[in-house]
């Protein structure tokens, strides 16, 4: 199926400014995400990217404002419909989540009650956000099981979720989440945990919801074949902050971060060979996020480090027209040495 | 659900079986029940009189065998010391014991749980350490010390209630206020652990994120899992209560089988501590059976087989 672009002319459904989430440890404050700046429109899905600990997940939770008591989140704007969703009351916030707002999360084995039936945790968010009887939403539920591509919507909603597959299960989620048709579905590795032919379809599914629903995506993975896939923006996290962002045709044609570099370096490409004949990796590990942080937060890993690089701070700057990236050095400069076409290897 | 059933009859009728037959040889090996009977001053001729008269020079399996035809039929003999039947005795007494165990027990779980999720909810707060505080406090305190300082407090000085007696309802507040103190602690902590691990998992996660009021993702999504454990607790529990409250029973004058167990091992009253201890075995067997049941219907993944 042909995948309705969205219109650029559009005005972002959600728009965030200066997102940062802080928190608390014994240490100090561990800064987990940092100056974070994004917007999506309807149709349109936005891909954070990035390793396990970058802060990606974070920046999902903050929005939905379900980040563990110790962190404290702060933005300069996160404009979602006209509400602030950093100013706003819990009580408020907690009428948009499930109803303005959905969210997947990552193990559907884990993210449903095992002791109430599918139809039950369905109908549940209908009837907190819509209200009516539950004959009515046990209608809606039926009605998102089949389009969610669930055969038999009747039988399956009395079932409870130890009986279901994870695949079903993740159905069952994304269905749940679609019940109020929110404007914005945040999905956190939603098809980490399922099998690889599994993920595919789930992926698949979104993309035609999204399409058919028109609802911006917030897609969090550290898959470059899923952002491939589905990414129309994609914004490249390293420890906290977005180090490169851009349309996914800019950021995958034309890296210019050498962090975003060394990540398409670790893809399999066709026609290329890293110059030992291997599948490129970055080395070092992710610094520690405590404390006063300087500099470019990704030097230490950095093959192009240079003097400069722990001083000041560094901030976003474009590459081109809507691409933004994170560093010191001009684009022509980014380019790694490991990288060569094919033949040219000894 | 059937075999299920049959299942747990069978393991109840041998667990049945087991504790009898432990207990009957427990009984008979703690002396020569027709000395300690014929008294101190007994010549050997009126020991074996008196065992020839009780059955007890019988072989034990034949002994035992006697006792548990007669006790199926309905017959759980006499007391040796007041020539009452033994049903008799203990039926006059369960209605104390279980009102005291049943009272005790749903004041506890009424107190403890609600205060063991507000633990968890204000976790590593103040609220979290009183609780933790009184919990210990609560474990640390012994039953018969707490009985003697609620009758001086509340009897004596104050005049609220009577001393002791199972007369009126008033009679119990103590006695009940007693054993709850004493189950509280442990309910607690476990409503608390549960709670903790319920709250940080995925689910509750997910009910948060559906926008669900804080009191449904509590008692709705949360409480209902982390109730299991409390369950088969609580089963314990209460079959502890029905046998064990021998020390307030006694202190509050309370004439329930806690304390008829008791006279009855001081007087070598051996019928009657046989038949008490079988009644206890089978309050157990029926309370998890029944706290099986309950998990059952609580959580659909606990398989009835």
């Amino acid at each position: 199926m042909e995948h309705r672009k969205y219109d650029p002319a559009d005005a972002p459904v959600l728009t965030v400014e200066g997102m940062n989430v802080d928190i608390a440890v014994p240490a100090g404050a561990l800064h987990a995400v940092t100056d974070v700046s994004f917007s999506v429109r309807q149709r349109e899905t936005l891909c954070l990217v990035g390793e396990s600990g970058c802060g990606k997940t974070i920046t999902s939770l903050a929005l939905m404002r379900l980040l563990p008591r110790t962190a404290k989140l702060t933005a300069r704007k996160i404009n979602f419909e006209g509400h602030d969703l950093g100013r706003i009351s819990e009580r408020q916030m907690a009428r948009l989540r499930g109803n303005r707002i959905g969210m997947i999360f990552q193990d559907p084995m884990t993210s449903l009650n095992p002791v109430y039936t599918i139809g039950d945790q369905l109908e549940e968010v209908y009837l907190r956000h819509r209200g009516g009887s539950r004959s009515a939403a046990r209608k809606r539920a039926e009605y998102l099981l089949e389009k969610v591509g669930i055969i038999n919507p009747g039988q399956r909603l009395g079932q409870f979720p130890h009986q279901l597959s994870g695949g079903l299960r993740q159905r069952m989620m994304i269905a749940m989440m679609l019940m109020c048709e929110p404007k914005i579905i945040i999905a956190d590795e939603p098809t980490t945990a399922l099998d690889v032919t599994v993920q595919v379809q789930i992926l698949q599914l979104l993309r035609s919801l999204q399409d058919e629903f028109n609802m911006g995506m917030i897609l969090i993975t550290h898959n470059l074949g899923v952002v491939a896939r589905m990414a129309d923006q994609v914004a490249v996290m390293y420890a906290g902050r977005v180090v490169e962002q851009g349309s996914a045709e800019d950021v995958f044609r034309n890296p210019v971060h050498p962090y975003t570099r060394g990540l398409l370096d670790c893809m399999p490409k066709r026609g290329q060979v890293a110059a030992n004949g291997r599948l490129g990796s970055i080395p070092g590990i992710v610094p520690s996020l405590v404390g006063q942080q300087r500099g470019c937060s990704f030097r230490n890993r950095c093959v192009l480090q240079r003097q400069a690089c722990s001083e000041g701070q560094i901030d976003l700057r474009p590459a081109s027209s809507g691409h933004l990236y994170r560093c010191i050095l001009e684009p022509a400069a980014t380019v790694l040495p490991t990288t060569l076409p094919v033949g040219s290897a000894a | 659900m059937l075999k299920f059933f049959l299942r747990r009859f069978i393991i109840a009728v041998c667990v049945a079986v087991t504790v009898s037959i432990i207990g009957f040889c427990l009984l008979r090996m703690s002396g020569d029940l027709a000395a300690v009977l014929a008294g101190e001053n007994a010549s050997p001729e009126d020991i074996s009189r008196i065992a020839a008269s009780y059955g007890l020079d019988r072989p034990y399996y034949i002994q035992y065998l006697d006792w548990v035809t007669s006790a199926l039929r309905g017959d759980l003999g006499r007391s040796l010391f007041t020539n009452e039947p033994v049903s008799g005795l203990i039926m006059d007494r369960i209605g104390v014991t279980a009102g005291l165990a049943v009272a005790s027990l749903l004041l506890a779980l009424l107190i403890a749980v609600p205060l063991g999720v507000l633990a968890a909810v204000k976790a590593n707060t103040w609220v979290d350490r009183s609780a933790l505080v009184f919990s210990v406090a609560g474990q640390a305190t012994p039953s018969f010390w707490l009985a003697l300082l609620l009758i001086l407090v509340f009897a004596v000085q104050l005049r609220w209630v009577p001393v002791s007696g199972s007369g009126t309802a008033a009679h119990f507040i103590l006695p009940v206020i007693t054993l709850a103190v004493s189950i509280m602690p442990s309910t607690m902590r476990i409503t608390r652990a549960g709670m903790m691990e319920v709250l940080s998992s995925d689910y509750v996660r997910t009910a948060r994120a559906k926008g669900l009021a804080p009191f449904k993702v509590l008692f709705k999504h949360a409480l209902r899992n982390a109730i299991l454990p409390v369950v088969s607790l609580a089963a314990v529990q209460l079959g502890l209560l029905l046998g064990g409250s021998v020390i307030v029973e006694s202190i509050f004058a309370l004439n329930g089988v806690g304390y008829l167990a008791f006279q009855s091992i001081v007087r070598v009253d051996f019928p009657v501590v046989q038949s008490i201890l079988m009644f206890l075995a089978c309050s157990y067997i029926i309370l998890t059976l029944l706290s099986d049941l309950i998990n059952a219907k609580l959580d659909p993944r606990v398989q009835l087989t």
